[in-house]
C-alpha cells in the first residue's frame, strides 16, 4: 500500500523550528508532565492566503489537535490525510479569516500529509507530516472501511423499510378513516407513526414535506393552512378541543389523500439517500433530543396521547442508528459504547414498565414522578449520545 | 451631546440621560426620571431587571389618571435613590410605612422606572372604549399575531399597563415594582411580572456586548444610544407617524417576549454547531466570515461545501438588518432563571425586550423570519408575548401618559 508518490507542495514550507523539533523529542520519551514542556501533541497551523505553517512536522502517536489560524482573507479549510494524499483521515472546514478552530484526530504512526486550503479550491498547499509510534498509539481496525460501509447500507435498508411500512400502514389508516371507521383508525394512528418516528430526523430533513405532514396547530405561521397527521389527530381525539367541528366526509378525504400523497413523495426521495456514518450518529442524537423537546412533555400528541407510542419509535430508531456504528465506537472509544449500551436498556426498562398489550398507556396516565423518571433516562442517555458522533469520526 | 439630553433635567441629577451622574461608587448612579424621552430604553442597560405587567381594574378614569400621578411622583423619589412618600421609618408608629423599606441604604444603583400602555388599556376584549381614550389607539398597538414556536401562557401575556424597572442592584428593581403595585391596589392588579438578571444587550458603545445563557454574545448590531439619527429612524416613533396617536410621537413600542431555552438540549451540541447557529464564534463573538465582535459579518463569503461561511439559516443573518430591509432594534433584554420546571431542567432563558418605531415594520417581519427560518428557533420556545405603547419623556409638572389624557 505504500505510495512514493508524494503530491508537489503549492508553495514553499515553513519547517518547524528546532525548539518545537526538541519538544517533540521530550515528549515522545515518555509522559513529560508538567507546564514547562510544550505537548507535542498539540500542533499550531497557521493558514495564510499562500502558505501553510505548522509548527511540527511530526508528532507521537496518540490524540492530536491542531489548532488551525486563518490569516489570509479567505474561508479556509485543513486536512490531515493519508500517506496517498487521497483518504482523508481529519477535516476543518469553514475557518472564517482571523478565526482558529481546533480539529482533533486520533491519529496512528505513519506517513500523512496535510494540506490548507485557503479559498477552498485546487488541493490546497500540502506537505508531509509523520506520526512516530508511542505508547498512546491509538489501536487500529483492519476493517474499518468495512464497518462504515456495513453501518451505511444497514442505515440505508433501514431507513427504506420504515419508509415501506409508514406507507403501508398509512394506506390502512387513510382508508379507516376517510370510511368513517374512527376506531380503527385511532387503533392504527399510533402504529403507522411509529414508523415515522423512527425515522423522524430523516424525514424532517425535507424541508417542504415535514410541515404538511407533522406540522402541530402551534407550529403553524399566519396564513400557512393546516395539513398532515395532527391535524386528523384532532379529528379523530376532539376531546380536548373547544367548540370543534368535526371535518366533513369531503375534508376527511381531501386531507387524508393529501398525507398519503405526501407520504408516497416522501418513500420516494428515501430510496435515493445515502448516509455517511456521523450522520448516522448525528441522526441518533438528535431522535433523544425529539423526546426531550417533545415526547416526554406530551406535547407531540395533543390530542391523542399517544406519546408513548412516539418515545418508543425515537428511542428505536435512535438505538439503530448507535448499534449501527457501535462496532467503529468500541473500537475508538469502548467506555462510551459500554455507557450507551447500558443507558439504552435504563432507558428501555423504564418504558416497558408503561407497555399496555401492543402499545403503551395513555400519557395522562403517567405520574408527576414516572414522567421525571423518563425524562432523567433520557438525559442520562442524551449526555454520552452527544459525544457518540465525534467518538466515531475520531 | 447625546441628542437625548436631559432638557428637563430634574432632581439632583445633572448629567445627560446617557450618562450616570457621578458619584461615589459603581452602583450609586442615577438617571433623571424626567426628559424628552423616558429614562431606561437608550439608557446604558443595568444588570437587572424587574418588568411588571399590570391589568387596571377599575372603571373609572380619573382613579387611572391619579394612580398615573402618583405613580410620577413616587417613579421620580426612587430614581433619585430616595423612598416614597414619607418614607420607610419617618412615619407615624401607627400607621404601615409609606415606602416598603428593603431599598434604604442602598444607592439608587442607575435605577430607571418605563412606562407603557398596552392595547387593552384602549378597549376591552368586546371592543369597548374603557376610558375615553379608544380614539388615540396607535395602529400599530394590538396583540401580537401567533408566531410558529409560540407556546404561549396567557398569564405570562398581555397587559394594561406595563412597568419596566431596571437597575444594577436587584433588590432596587424589586423595590421599584414592589412600591408601585402596592400604590396601585383597587385601581390595577399585577398580572404577571418578570425578573431578570445579566443584561443581554449593550445600549451604549461605552460597554461590551454581554452573554446570553446560550453562552453567546448577542445584540452586537444593537441601535445604541450614541447613533442619534439611527433612534430617529428605528427607535423613537416621529411626530407624524400616527395622526391618531400624536401623544405617542417621542415614545416608542415596546415588545416584551419570553423565550424558554432548551437549555439542556442546547448544551449537548457541538461547538461548530452552536456557532453555525448562531453565525458567530462562541470566544469573541466574531461573525464567522472572520474579523472581531464589531466586524460587519459578510454574508456572501464562500464557506465549504458551496455553502456561505455564515450559514443562511444562522440567526446573525435571519435578524440582521441587511436581509430585513434595513430595520433595526434597540433590544434591552435579560436573561432569566425561574428556578428548574417540574423535569428538573432550568426554567431559563431571554426574556427579551425591544423597542422600535413600529412593530408592524422593525419586530413582526423579523420575529416571524427567525420563527420560520432561523436555525437557533429549535431550541427556543416563546412563552410570554405583550406589546405596549411607550410615552414620550416626562416633562416638568408632568405625569407620565399625560398627553394621553389630556
Amino acid at each position: 500500500m505504500r505510495t512514493t508518490t508524494l503530491v508537489a507542495p503549492m508553495t514553499v514550507l515553513l519547517l518547524a523550528t528546532p525548539f518545537l523539533a526538541a519538544c517533540t523529542e521530550n515528549a515522545d520519551a515518555g509522559d513529560s508532565a508538567g507546564g514547562a514542556t510544550t505537548d507535542a501533541r498539540k500542533l499550531t497551523v497557521d493558514s495564510s492566503s499562500d502558505a501553510c505553517t505548522l509548527s511540527a512536522t511530526e508528532a507521537p502517536a496518540g490524540t492530536l489537535t491542531f489548532d488551525v489560524t486563518n490569516s489570509g482573507d479567505q474561508v479556509t479549510e485543513f486536512y490531515l490525510l493519508g500517506e496517498d494524499g487521497l483518504r482523508i483521515v481529519a477535516e476543518v472546514e469553514n475557518v472564517g479569516p482571523s478565526i482558529s478552530r481546533a480539529l482533533t484526530v486520533n491519529a496512528p504512526a505513519g506517513s500523512y500529509v496535510t494540506a490548507c486550503k485557503p479559498g477552498m479550491t485546487g488541493e490546497g498547499i500540502r506537505a508531509d507530516f509523520t506520526v512516530t509510534a508511542s505508547d498512546e498509539e491509538p489501536a487500529v481496525s483492519e476493517d474499518e472501511a468495512q464497518l462504515v460501509d456495513d453501518a451505511q447500507k444497514n442505515y440505508a435498508a433501514y431507513v427504506q423499510d420504515q419508509s415501506a411500512q409508514l406507507l403501508e400502514k398509512t394506506k390502512e389508516f387513510v382508508e379507516d378513516y376517510k370510511a368513517g371507521d374512527d376506531e380503527a383508525a385511532r387503533a392504527l394512528y399510533p402504529v403507522a407513526r411509529t414508523h415515522w418516528e423512527r425515522i423522524e430526523t430523516v424525514a424532517e430533513s425535507f424541508g417542504d414535506l415535514d410541515p404538511m405532514m407533522d406540522a402541530r396547530e402551534a407550529d403553524l405561521e399566519p396564513g400557512q393552512e393546516w395539513t398532515g397527521w395532527h391535524l386528523i389527530e384532532k379529528d379523530l381525539w376532539p376531546q380536548r378541543a373547544e367548540d370543534y367541528t368535526p371535518l366533513t366526509d369531503q375534508e376527511r378525504a381531501t386531507y387524508a389523500d393529501d398525507l398519503l400523497a405526501n407520504t408516497e413523495d416522501l418513500d420516494g426521495r428515501v430510496q435515493d439517500l445515502t448516509y455517511t456514518v456521523d450522520s448516522i450518529a448525528n441522526g441518533s442524537r438528535g431522535l433523544l433530543e425529539e423526546v426531550a423537546t417533545g415526547k416526554v412533555t406530551g406535547e407531540e400528541e395533543y390530542w391523542s396521547r399517544t406519546d408513548l407510542w412516539d418515545f418508543q419509535a425515537n428511542v428505536d430508531g435512535a438505538r439503530v442508528g448507535f448499534e449501527g456504528v457501535e462496532p467503529i465506537v468500541e473500537q475508538k472509544d469502548p467506555a462510551l459504547a459500554e455507557q450507551l449500551t447500558t443507558r439504552f436498556a435504563d432507558l428501555q426498562k423504564l418504558l416497558d414498565e408503561q407497555r399496555r398489550g401492543e402499545g403503551f398507556v395513555s400519557y395522562d396516565d403517567l405520574t408527576p414522578a414516572q414522567v421525571k423518571g423518563l425524562s432523567d433516562a433520557v438525559n442520562a442517555l442524551s449526555e454520552p449520545l452527544s459525544r457518540l458522533t465525534a467518538a466515531v469520526l475520531s | 451631546m447625546a441628542g437625548v439630553a436631559g432638557a428637563y433635567v430634574a432632581g439632583r441629577a445633572t448629567a445627560d440621560a446617557a450618562t450616570p451622574a457621578v458619584s461615589d461608587g459603581a452602583r450609586s448612579a442615577t438617571y433623571p426620571f424626567r426628559g424628552e424621552h423616558q429614562a431606561g430604553i437608550v439608557t446604558p442597560a443595568q444588570d437587572r431587571l424587574h418588568f411588571a405587567a399590570f391589568d387596571v381594574v377599575t372603571d373609572s378614569r380619573d382613579d387611572l389618571v391619579d394612580l398615573l400621578q402618583r405613580w410620577t411622583v413616587a417613579a421620580e423619589q426612587m430614581s433619585t435613590g430616595e423612598p416614597t412618600g414619607t418614607g420607610a421609618v419617618d412615619g407615624d408608629v401607627y400607621l404601615p410605612p409609606d415606602d416598603t423599606g428593603e431599598a434604604l441604604d442602598l444607592p439608587a444603583s442607575g435605577l430607571t422606572i418605563t412606562f407603557g400602555f398596552g392595547p387593552s388599556l384602549f378597549r376591552d376584549a368586546d371592543g369597548q372604549d374603557r376610558f375615553g381614550i379608544a380614539d388615540r389607539l396607535p395602529s400599530a398597538l394590538r396583540d401580537l399575531p401567533h408566531f410558529p414556536g409560540d407556546v404561549l401562557d396567557p398569564e405570562r401575556s398581555g397587559g394594561d399597563l406595563c412597568i419596566q424597572a431596571c437597575a444594577d442592584d436587584p433588590q432596587v428593581a424589586v423595590h421599584a415594582v414592589r412600591n408601585l403595585a402596592r400604590m396601585g391596589f383597587g385601581t390595577v392588579s399585577v398580572r404577571w411580572s418578570q425578573l431578570g438578571f445579566g443584561r443581554t444587550s449593550t445600549t451604549s458603545t461605552s460597554q461590551s456586548t454581554p452573554r446570553n445563557l446560550f453562552g453567546f454574545k448577542d445584540g452586537t448590531a444593537n441601535v445604541k444610544a450614541e447613533e442619534t439619527a439611527a433612534l430617529d429612524e428605528h427607535v423613537w416613533v416621529g411626530s407624524g407617524d400616527d395622526d391618531a396617536a400624536g401623544w405617542l410621537a417621542g415614545g416608542s413600542y415596546l415588545v416584551a417576549r419570553r423565550i424558554n431555552m432548551n437549555i439542556e438540549i442546547w448544551d449537548r451540541q457541538p461547538l461548530g454547531d452552536q456557532e453555525s447557529f448562531v453565525g458567530r464564534t462562541k470566544g469573541t463573538g466574531a461573525p464567522l466570515s472572520g474579523g472581531e465582535e464589531m466586524t460587519e459579518p459578510d454574508f456572501s463569503m464562500p464557506g465549504s461545501n458551496d455553502q456561505p461561511v455564515i450559514p443562511v439559516d444562522s440567526h446573525v443573518r435571519v435578524v440582521h438588518p441587511d436581509m430585513n430591509g434595513g430595520v433595526r432594534m434597540l433590544r434591552r433584554g435579560y436573561n432569566f432563571v425561574d428556578g428548574s420546571n417540574a423535569l428538573g431542567g432550568l426554567d431559563a432563558g431571554l426574556f427579551f425586550i425591544a423597542y422600535v418605531r413600529d412593530p408592524d415594520t422593525h419586530f413582526i417581519p423579523v420575529q416571524l423570519a427567525m420563527s420560520k427560518t432561523d436555525a437557533l428557533a429549535e431550541y427556543l420556545r416563546f412563552t410570554g408575548s405583550a406589546l405596549f405603547a411607550v410615552p414620550p419623556g416626562i416633562g416638568p409638572g408632568e405625569h407620565v401618559g399625560q398627553a394621553l389624557f389630556a
